[in-house]
């Protein structure tokens, strides 16, 4: 656990960059700082490996202040992963990541062993093993900087916008590889980001911090969503938050209709010989011999997010539930989703008992 | 001119191992001084336009009257090989400051910072990091003094002191062609090879800036 207690950090021109933060980040999970240019995410980020000393207050790693460490021991335990992956032009991939393990003493060869292990791990291939920096991609120098970070098994981990510089759909594909990693290895991870979606999606615990470095709200992502704790934070979270916190709840609970009800209203659910759905026919929209795509189903255990997303696209309005060999259990029309999520709604407004 | 050489084959040696001395020595010393002093620059911003002013200054003071100016300072003999070597020592210092100080500062501040957070201390971060992404400038700035070295060596025959210089005045005096040609040519090679070793040296050091980066 790491433990911000009544940090502050004022620089020297005045500018207090953080104000009298509390802050406990809950071991082995991902705590994400998000907010607005200049709140304070990166200066918070840093006092943990005091690469910026606080001016008050003290953070606690599982207990004991790190002011109390000696400052390049504390730093080799510790992962550190930034923007552009910061990587060494002069060394190559392997030696690149095994910089700690040098560090610390570990021999060229079992550190080399570590680093192409590694290498794999964050889904590069081991040919670019002795490759230098610039012959690789943005997004390759990324999962470099990802290693090098893991290379000495730190049990905390510090990562100031470590995808913001690479496409969106490599950044997807990092989001997805850190997340699968982050489940094997299970550090403590303190992540910084300004992209709200990037903060939902990776954070166990979300602190939104705001100008002046003052901590708006810390909590789960679904709080966040469903109850920001002040108009920043509603405004911050942005406007189709209740679109996006329906994706935290299961769509197990909605009463689903049969099959056979779709045909009261004309259209026809066209299935194959093993009972998966094809695609839609009916009047107007074509002849069972070739019905227009269905664009998608769910199955048990998807989001509430997907259902109405897939309830709103679909050409008849109608979300098809399929079971796990892909044949059609169920429908629901988005009329009876609009009225489950309505009392879905009151039901989460009355106070709790 | 093969006569020449022959008969004074032992003169010419010693003229060329002098200049090499007189060349060398004070490349070595003055990028053993200009290394901290360039780090100084960069590591305290405020002393960077200061010193880069000193040493563009004693770099503009003619090598002939540096030469007569240093015994009256350093109290040496007006003869004495020592007032080259200080004397090209100055120049080299004053060379290699800018070119070290531009090459730390040409060392991206995220390495230099990552450095750190890994767990770097100052020194070794100095020596690990910093010192070889700063090579490949420095380099080109070592080669550009090395041979302006083996030229200005030549100068300080007029003061008795020259190396291979010392070929070209006997020439003069003797009204003799071949002194000069022998003198030039072996001067020519020196810089040509000492160039040509650093160049060497530079690709062995430093691969990363041979590979081709992709963008
Ligand atoms: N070394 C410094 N000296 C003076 N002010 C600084 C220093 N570092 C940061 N600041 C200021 O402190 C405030 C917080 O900076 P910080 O880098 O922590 O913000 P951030 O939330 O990470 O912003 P961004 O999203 O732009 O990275 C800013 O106003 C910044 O200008
Ligand atoms: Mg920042």
């Amino acid at each position: 656990m790491i433990t911000f207690d009544g940090v502050s950090k004022v620089f020297p021109d005045g500018t207090v960059a953080v104000d009298d933060l509390h802050l406990e980040l809950p071991t082995g999970k991902i705590t994400v700082f998000v907010g607005p240019s200049g709140c304070g995410k990166t200066t918070s980020l840093r006092m943990i490996n005091r690469m910026v000393e606080p001016t008050s207050g003290e953070i606690l790693i599982d207990g004991v202040p790190v002011t109390t460490q000696d400052e390049a021991l504390l730093r080799r335990g510790i992962g550190y992963v930034i923007q552009h992956a910061g990587l060494f032009p002069h060394r190559t991939i392997v030696e690149n990541i095994g910089t700690v393990q040098r560090l610390t003493g570990v021999g060229r060869k079992a550190a080399r062993a570590t680093a192409i292990d590694l290498l794999r791990r964050v889904g590069l291939s081991e040919s670019l093993a002795d490759k230098y920096p610039v012959q690789l991609s943005g997004g390759q120098q990324q999962r470099v900087g990802v290693a090098r970070a893991l290379a000495a098994d730190p049990p905390v981990m510090l990562m100031d916008e470590p995808f913001s510089a690479v496409d969106p759909i490599v950044r997807e594909g990092l989001q997805a590889e850190f997340l699968r990693l982050q489940a094997e290895l299970g550090k403590t991870i303190a992540f910084v980001t300004h992209d709200i979606d990037e903060a939902i999606k990776l954070g166990d615990m979300v602190a939104v911090f705001r100008e002046g470095g003052h901590l708006a709200q810390f909590g789960s992502p679904q709080e966040l969503l469903e109850k920001p704790a002040n108009d920043f934070v509603a405004d911050f979270v942005g406007r189709d938050r209740g679109f996006r916190s329906l994706s935290f709840d299961s769509a197990d609970e909605l009463v689903i209709d049969s099959v056979a009800s779709v045909s009261t209203g004309g259209e026809i659910l066209v299935l194959d010989d093993a009972g998966r759905p094809v695609g839609w026919a009916g009047p107007g929209l074509g002849d069972t011999s070739a019905p227009i795509p269905h664009g998608g189903t769910f199955t048990r255990g998807d989001s509430l997010r997907l259902v109405t997303d897939l309830a709103i696209s679909s050409p008849v309005g109608i979300a098809v539930q399929v079971d796990v060999d892909g044949a059609a259990v169920g429908v629901i029309r988005h009329t009876s989703l609009v009225r489950q999520l309505d009392e879905r709604r009151r039901r989460r407004a009355e106070p709790t008992a | 001119m093969i006569d020449y050489v022959i008969a004074n084959e032992n003169v010419i040696l010693a003229a060329l191992s002098q200049h090499i001395m007189l060349a060398l020595v004070p490349i070595v010393l003055g990028a053993l001084i200009a290394l901290p002093i360039g780090f100084l620059a960069v590591r305290y911003g405020w002393l960077y336009h200061p010193l880069l002013n000193v040493s563009g200054l004693l770099y503009s003071i003619p090598s002939l009257a540096l030469f007569l100016i240093i015994p009256g300072i350093i109290g040496t003999k007006i003869l004495s090989p020592i007032n080259i070597i200080v004397a090209l020592t100055v120049y080299t210092v004053a060379l290699l400051v800018r070119v070290v100080a531009d090459g730390l500062r040409s060392v991206d501040g995220i390495v230099t910072q990552a450095a750190s957070a890994m767990g770097y201390r100052r020194i070794r971060r100095f020596f690990e990091v910093e010192l070889p992404i700063a090579l490949p400038v420095m380099l080109a700035g070592l080669r550009v003094a090395t041979v302006a070295n083996i030229s200005l060596v030549s100068v300080g025959a007029l003061i008795g002191v020259g190396g291979l210089g010392a070929l070209f005045t006997r020439g003069l005096q003797l009204r003799y062609l071949d002194p000069i040609i022998v003198g030039i040519v072996l001067s020519v090679l020196l810089a040509v090879l000492c160039d040509l070793v650093i160049v060497l040296v530079q690709r062995r050091l430093t691969p990363w800036t041979r590979v081709k980066g992709r963008s």
